[in-house]
């Protein structure tokens, strides 16, 4: 630059974009308003449905209040945590780059078919602590084998990667299924389930809390490092917010789509062993909790942020815990649970509406996804 | 035509047009008069507020406040239709035409007469258009295969279709070679012959003289300033440029030491060619290269070309002829299918974009929102993203946010980049400024050989000529630079040689001079024809 060009800039009244802002206070707290404002909205929404269902509204949260956070059963809610953390954060991993991992019941649900199947056997075999980290492991490494297919495809023929996690996870849930009623039966029972395990993950001490806990608290910890310091969360960040940026700076697309699928199914697996030897100590066919399916709208009212996600899941796992009796005490169905949730996804796209039109949910999504949302309705010049 | 202009009350007349978008006031109580017989020019930066305005008059966008009046009556123009029923027709910058059409499918596309096509009755009104504007166009080519030059005499066929009184044209030159823009002139003369006002958008300041019977100087979204057409016959050239830019420009302009500068840099320039010496050291050779097509963009087939220490190589071409795909090549974004590159006279075919940028192998993109940024992460960051995991920004891959932060202060300053600090989101700045966190990023740590795409597409007059001067600079300080511009007046002013490629070949190079800018033109149009056919 010449300096020519200096003095005569500087010479100008200075005018600065318009624009400009950078996260502060008024951000911040616009972040939290569009985060809490629809579970808010929700649980009003909800308590209508109660009152119009002719049950007391404030009854049935006080219910799940009690049930859920009071007498010690928050530590039931705290058990409930631990899969839901390693799935969220496995989510939020393959999410911040634009890539729909939608595969995680497959993936789930093989880890957990494979850690009921071995758990048994191993726990009695090798000391207790080995035989839990083989086991997460092993979990861990059947969730990230399974996402190898759909990875492989989108990084060198850029196959979408939802229809192919999709079909992965479909095929994946019955392949756990006949490995249920095949090599891993129980053969002591007609039932088609495992045999239990006789010896559970460790309790952290003076609670009934699982260690799994601590293990999800450690992964999200990790994962949000990872995501916010590191050069490989900033080529994931690029690689989100525009797959013509990332090739521009010189990224390799394939390798990163692809590790970010590993780790994606990576801590769905862990996630896996954490609810089989902390909670279920056991699987039979037809189980699938989905949890992924009731994660994901936290997912993104977390703004991808791994550590933004705890109080949403915190807040879910009180509800879900003490809502199973609180909704059987009501003579509700459980499914009302999933009512309030998709009540929140609603109110997320109309609080987005309101801040912003047009742009529903916009701000809940990395740029790249954005993009992909409002594609259809742009028209793509030439030159702009 | 003087005497018709001055009876009764003028054509269209716009009063006080105000129009506010989130944040910005793109127009702020415009008037504007538009008279049969006229040319009527609409000069300004980008983003004074010129689209707008006519996106009102098209009928696009519904001002806030102000009126319309068109012959004296007050008419509401609420939707594009309400506009062509009123006789108000628009040439858009893009052309609207579909490409697998014919010219005359294409222009009777809008033809809501009738169920079915009466093609007796369109060519009789093409032929009676295409004399009055005393154009050759024929019915049956598809609009594909015409060249743009005729594409925006179809263009302007269609915008008269339905007797339009009112003609807009938006930036209509700005894809056009120079005999384009001769031919253009003429058609105009011809429409205002027949009594058609005509509202011109441009940013060149001798278009406006040239073409404008007057002139509206918008800027910041208020109308500056107009020249007239008594002003614009009776004063010189000079006289009226010097107007303009203070008009364009306000006080900035009385600050700016060298206004003969900024003139220079709204106007087209003959070149004069420095002249490099044959014996300098070729910096980068591209042998035979190819490379496939990506979607609707041509690629590049068998490009061969030298570049030398110290020169400026202008690439010229119509958009969308393989710009990307030989900027994209070089940069090593995307592979060579054949042919070989060499820098300083080592292959780097295989090299990959990181290795090139250290090896001062840099490109400034075209799509500075798209690839050269990431609008979410702070400009400090965005500064760095062709070094992510190195040292000494990152160590064991962990960010140093110190490090990054003070050496962006540092960039920030040396090359101007109007932020209110390094930790601003990059997508907050204006574009010339993000054009400027690119030129920082390609031009710092030794840069050799530059490539730069489009380097001043959309940018404000003054970023534009700082541009121009850094890429001066590079090459007086022993790098060299190859500038990819669709812009000719561009390329003629700062460039030593004119490339030109055309359906992704080169198909000549025309030293910088005089007669330049009609060789590149001829070497433009001639070099597509033959392969128009196929």
């Amino acid at each position: 630059m010449s300096t020519e060009t200096v003095t005569r800039e500087e010479a100008l009244p200075q005018r600065q974009p318009r624009r400009a802002r950078t996260v502060g206070a008024g951000r911040l707290l616009d972040l939290v308003l569009r985060s809490v404002v629809p579970v808010v909205l929700a649980l009003g929404a909800g308590a209508i449905l109660l009152l119009a269902l002719g049950r007391h509204p404030l009854a049935f949260y006080g219910d799940i209040w009690t049930n859920g956070v009071q007498n010690g059963a928050w530590q039931d809610s705290a058990i409930r945590m631990a899969p839901f953390l390693l799935i969220a954060a496995g989510l939020t991993v393959i999410f911040r780059a634009n890539i729909w991992n939608l595969g995680y019941n497959g993936q789930f649900l093989l880890g957990a078919a494979l850690v009921s199947g071995y758990g048994p056997r191993l726990v009695n075999e090798i000391p207790l602590w080995l035989a839990m980290a083989v086991l997460f492991l092993l979990a861990g490494a059947v969730g990230a084998l399974w996402t190898v297919v759909p990875a492989v495809l989108k990084a060198r023929y850029g196959t979408n990667e939802i229809i192919t996690t999709l079909m992965m996870s479909f095929i994946g849930i019955d392949l756990a299924s006949l490995l249920i009623k095949g090599p891993f039966h129980d053969s002591t029972t007609p039932l088609p389930q495992t045999a239990v395990l006789t010896k559970m993950l460790p309790s952290i001490p003076g609670t009934r809390i699982h260690v799994g806990l601590l293990v999800a608290f450690a992964a999200v910890l990790v994962v949000h490092y990872v995501l916010t310091r590191t050069a490989w969360g900033l080529r994931l960040q690029i690689l989100g917010s525009s797959p013509r940026a990332a090739r521009h700076f010189g990224i390799d697309l394939s390798r990163l789509i692809v590790v970010a699928f590993l780790a994606s199914g990576f801590l769905v697996g862990l996630a896996a062993a954490a609810d089989i030897l902390g909670l279920q100590g056991y699987i039979r066919t037809g189980w699938n909790p989905a949890y992924g399916d009731t994660i994901i709208p936290f997912v993104f009212l977390a703004r991808l942020n791994a550590l933004a996600v705890v109080p949403f899941i915190a807040f879910f796992s009180v509800v879900s815990t003490g809502g199973d009796i609180a909704a059987a005490d009501a003579n509700l169905s459980t499914n009302f649970l999933l009512v309030l949730v998709g009540l929140i996804l609603l109110f997320m796209t109309v609080i987005e509406y309101l801040g912003r039109r047009r742009d529903l949910g916009a701000s809940y999504l990395t740029p790249g996804l954005r993009q992909a949302l409002r594609a259809p309705l742009l028209r793509r010049g030439g030159a702009s | 035509m003087n005497a018709r202009n001055d009876t009764g009350a003028p054509l269209v007349e716009l009063l006080g047009i105000t129009k506010a978008f989130p944040g910005v006031l793109a127009n702020d109580g415009v008037d504007v008069t538009l008279r049969r017989g006229e040319v009527h020019c609409l000069l300004g930066e980008n983003g004074a507020g010129k689209s707008t305005l006519i996106g009102i008059l098209a009928g696009l966008i519904r001002p806030d406040a102000g009126t319309i009046r068109i012959e004296g009556v007050e008419t509401a123009i609420s939707s594009p239709r309400r506009a062509l029923e009123l006789g108000i027709g628009t040439v858009h910058q893009h052309s609207t035409l579909i490409p697998a059409l014919s010219v005359l499918e294409n222009l009777m596309l809008g033809d809501s007469r009738g169920v079915r096509l009466d093609r007796p009755r369109g060519e009789r009104r093409l032929a009676e258009l295409a004399a009055q504007l005393g154009v050759d166009i024929d019915p049956a080519t598809r609009a594909a295969d015409l060249s743009l030059g005729y594409q925006q005499q179809v263009e302007i066929v269609k915008a008269l279709w339905r007797g339009s009184r009112v003609l807009i044209l938006d930036e209509p030159t700005s894809m056009l070679t120079p005999q384009g823009v001769a031919e253009l002139a003429k058609v105009l003369v011809r429409l205002k012959a027949q009594g058609q006002a005509i509202i011109f958008i441009t940013h060149k300041l001798h278009e406006a003289l040239s073409l404008g019977d007057e002139i509206s100087i918008l800027r910041q979204g208020r109308l500056a300033g107009t020249i007239g057409r008594e002003a614009l016959r009776s004063r010189s050239q000079e006289e009226l440029r010097a107007e303009i830019v203070r008009i364009m420009f306000g006080d900035e302009a009385r600050a700016v030491a060298d206004v003969a500068e900024l003139q220079e840099e709204l106007d087209s320039v003959e070149g004069t060619a420095r002249t490099v010496a044959a014996e300098a050291e070729v910096v980068l050779e591209l042998r035979g290269v190819s490379s496939p097509r990506e979607g609707a963009e041509l690629g590049v087939e068998e490009v061969s070309l030298e570049l030398r220490e110290g020169e400026i190589l202008g690439v010229a071409g119509v958009d969308g002829n393989g710009q990307r795909a030989l900027a994209e090549v070089i940069a090593g974004q995307r592979p060579a299918s054949a042919g070989e590159l060499l820098l300083y006279g080592a292959p780097v075919t295989r090299t990959k974009v990181a290795r090139r940028q250290k090896l001062g192998l840099r490109y400034v993109t075209d799509d500075r929102l798209g690839e050269g940024i990431v609008g979410a992460l702070p400009v400090g960051l965005n500064l760095f993203l062709k070094r992510v995991g190195e040292r000494p920004y990152w160590r064991h891959g962990r960010i140093q946010r110190a490090v990054v932060d003070g050496r962006a202060t540092e960039l920030v300053r040396e090359f101007d980049v109007r932020t209110p600090s390094v930790t601003t989101r990059a997508a907050t700045l204006s574009g010339g400024n993000i054009q400027k966190v690119l030129l920082a990023r390609e031009l710092s740590f030794e840069p050799k050989v530059v490539v730069f795409h489009k380097p001043t597409y959309g940018l404000d007059v003054r970023t534009t000529a700082t541009v121009r001067e850094q890429i001066r600079s590079l090459a007086e300080g022993g790098g060299a630079a190859l500038v990819i511009s669709t812009d000719l007046d561009e390329l003629l002013e700062i460039c030593d040689r004119i490339a030109v490629l055309s359906r992704g070949r080169l198909v000549g190079v025309v030293p910088n001079g005089q007669g330049a800018a009609e060789r590149v033109g001829e070497l433009m149009v001639g070099g597509g024809a033959g392969l128009e056919a196929a």
